[in-house]
């Protein structure tokens, strides 16, 4: 789109103020994170793990749902796939767990072309129950699985955790034991994730792209007839959120190093939760997810003890905020401050509109 | 010179036969208007034109090239836009996204772009961090015409651009079409507002159940002549 506006006063620009504070802060945070094992205990490396790879599933899902418009209930299947195939990296061909975890990644890329071929033929509703079906089939598929543990799952081999890659390093360099040197490394891991993620998910909503997929979003046909073509933007963002899940997927599944099919094709932990974090933080934003896995942090440590009450809260907050703040909490603060910390919405400035 | 022609033109949507062999040209740098009744075909036509309806390779041509069976994402960069009925703009992007999102399809550069489109409509420069459903239909309309040029267009193929608005809006969508014009683009203009057709174009065709009645300038075309052609009975 640059081309459009070269030699003109004009600039068509997506920044604002609050956008280049944000990407000072981010910086800084991101430095701050990187830096963060060298006095943080091994409690906060878990939890920052935790809230690290969730955002990733909440990221990827809102991409899916928020901006695609495919409202998919079956995210479980390409965590348990990812998770899975770095498994089978490891127990079957040998592999480091760290290398396996791309291996993941490309697992879930490669089962979502058929499951895409099979649920892109319903519509929503049906494509929400249809994703949920092919993901338990998935799961059934896994516990046949002898090698990889069938039914009760199994754990990675001693040796390959022990000897994974750079945990040694780690564990001489920051003077830990070998089991906080592998938390470490995989909240490092999850923090470089995380980040990449968001990076590109705001690189994808600003390009031309981004746009587009917002048109389809909003009217298939009238997307079409503007040239874009939403059958293959519909591809696109699928596909992509598969490998990124499948990525987090297996990262998640390095750093629990048991597996087994109820846990990972479990559609409470993949999926409900993801839905809860975005809807909470606002859907169809980057700012919500981010919002909306600390609020759920915090909800699942304070609610921690009461059981199947935490699960019954949770229900009660999404439904509450969906009537009441269908943006979310995001939306509310952007509502009320017009702030926007990843603007992608594009402005022309500069210029005059006179005739002259 | 022609250089969009259509050739035996038919249409069906599962069972019912829309168009029956429909034969219209286009020369570049024309505007021609197709009037007719609720019903005649005219939607059709244009949405066999743009590819949202697919049609038999060799019904269509542009420049010679067969395009009748293309989608629209295909016809889109080789210069056919449509300012579709009923504007479906996108509600969740602003005026200026959904111009934005016309130049979409495009490969080249050309007269059109954020400016012209703003100097065209100039309500639309101060509405344009609104979104587009924010707007009246007449704004809405001038976005759906401003989203369509973004494409640059060779032709640009307006689907009932008067419809659902006040005649003093109409009016004022209409004193845009001659700068349309003399920026080079071809127009194919669908009405029922057959005063403001015949105003704006060199050529009229006037359909009926699917097919062409009646084809002429609109000097040479009389009252009865269209009266007879429209709703097919004598005056």
């Amino acid at each position: 789109m640059a081309g459009m506006t070269r030699s003109s006063p004009y600039e068509v620009t997506t920044r604002t103020r609050a956008s280049r504070i944000t990407a000072v802060a981010a910086v800084a945070l991101l430095a701050l994170l990187v830096v963060l094992p060298l006095f943080a205990g091994r409690g906060l490396i878990q939890d920052m793990f935790f809230i690290l790879t969730m955002l990733v599933l909440a990221q990827f899902w809102n991409l899916l749902a928020g901006y695609g418009g495919l409202v998919s209930i079956g995210q479980q299947a390409f965590v348990g796939m990812g998770a899975y195939a770095m498994f089978g990296g490891v127990i079957l061909a040998g592999m480091d767990p760290i290398p396996a975890i791309l291996l993941g990644g490309i697992a879930a890329l490669i089962v979502a072309i058929p499951t895409a071929f099979f649920a892109f033929r319903l519509q929503g509703p049906y494509f929400a129950i249809g994703t949920w079906v092919i993901a338990e089939v998935m799961r059934l598929v896994m516990a046949q699985a002898k090698a990889l543990g069938g039914g009760t799952g199994t754990s990675l081999p001693r040796t390959a955790t022990r000897e994974m890659w750079a945990t040694e390093w780690i564990a001489g360099a920051l003077d830990v034991r070998n089991s906080a040197a592998r938390d470490i490394l995989t909240y490092w891991l999850a923090l470089a994730l995380a980040a990449a993620t968001i990076a590109a998910i705001y690189a994808l909503l600003r390009s031309k792209r981004g746009l587009a997929l917002s048109a389809v979003r909003d009217n298939p046909e009238a997307a079409k007839s503007v040239g874009v073509d939403a059958g293959r933007m519909k591809w696109f963002v699928f596909l992509t959120s598969a490998f990124g899940t499948g990525l987090a997927g297996a990262l998640i599944y390095v750093q629990k190093a048991r597996i087994s099919p109820d846990a990972a094709f479990s559609v409470t932990d993949w999926t409900a939760y993801v839905l809860f974090i975005v809807i909470i933080g606002g859907i169809g934003t980057i700012e919500g997810p981010i919002i909306g896995v600390i609020v759920f942090f915090l909800l699942q440590s304070l609610l921690a003890d009461y059981g199947s009450w935490y699960l019954f809260t949770l229900g009660i907050i999404g439904i509450v905020v969906m009537l009441v703040a269908p943006r979310g909490i995001w939306g509310l603060i952007t509502e009320r401050t017009g702030i926007q910390l990843f603007p992608v919405r594009r402005r022309l400035s500069g210029g005059s509109l006179k005739e002259d | 010179m022609s250089f969009l022609t259509t050739r035996g033109l038919t249409a069906h949507y599962g069972d019912f036969q829309a168009l029956f062999g429909v034969d219209i040209m286009l020369n570049e740098g024309e505007t021609i208007a197709i009037i007719g009744a609720n019903g005649a075909g005219k939607t059709t036509l244009m949405r066999s034109l743009s590819g949202v309806l697919r049609n038999s390779p060799e019904m269509i041509t542009l420049d010679g090239r067969k395009i009748g069976a293309m989608s629209a994402d295909e016809i889109v960069p080789l210069g056919l836009a449509m300012v579709p009925e009923g504007r479906r703009l996108f509600p969740s992007l602003s005026v200026e996204e959904n111009l934005l999102i016309g130049a979409y399809g495009r490969k080249i550069e050309g007269y059109w772009n954020l400016e012209k489109i703003y100097r065209l409509f100039p309500i639309l420069a101060e509405r344009r961090s609104s979104p587009g459903t924010a707007l009246s239909g007449g704004q809405q309309q001038m976005v759906a015409i401003g989203r369509a040029l973004m494409s640059n267009p060779r032709v640009l193929l307006c689907d009932e651009i008067s419809l659902g608005l006040a005649p003093v809006v109409i009016r004022d969508i209409y004193a845009a079409v001659p700068r349309i014009q003399e920026s080079g683009a071809s127009l194919i203009v669908v009405e029922q507002d057959i005063g403001q057709a015949m105003k704006v174009a060199d050529r009229v065709y006037c359909m009926m159940e699917g097919r062409v009645t009646l084809e002429g300038t609109p000097q040479s075309l009389s009252r009865d002549d269209i009266h007879a052609a429209y709703f097919g009975v004598g005056a």
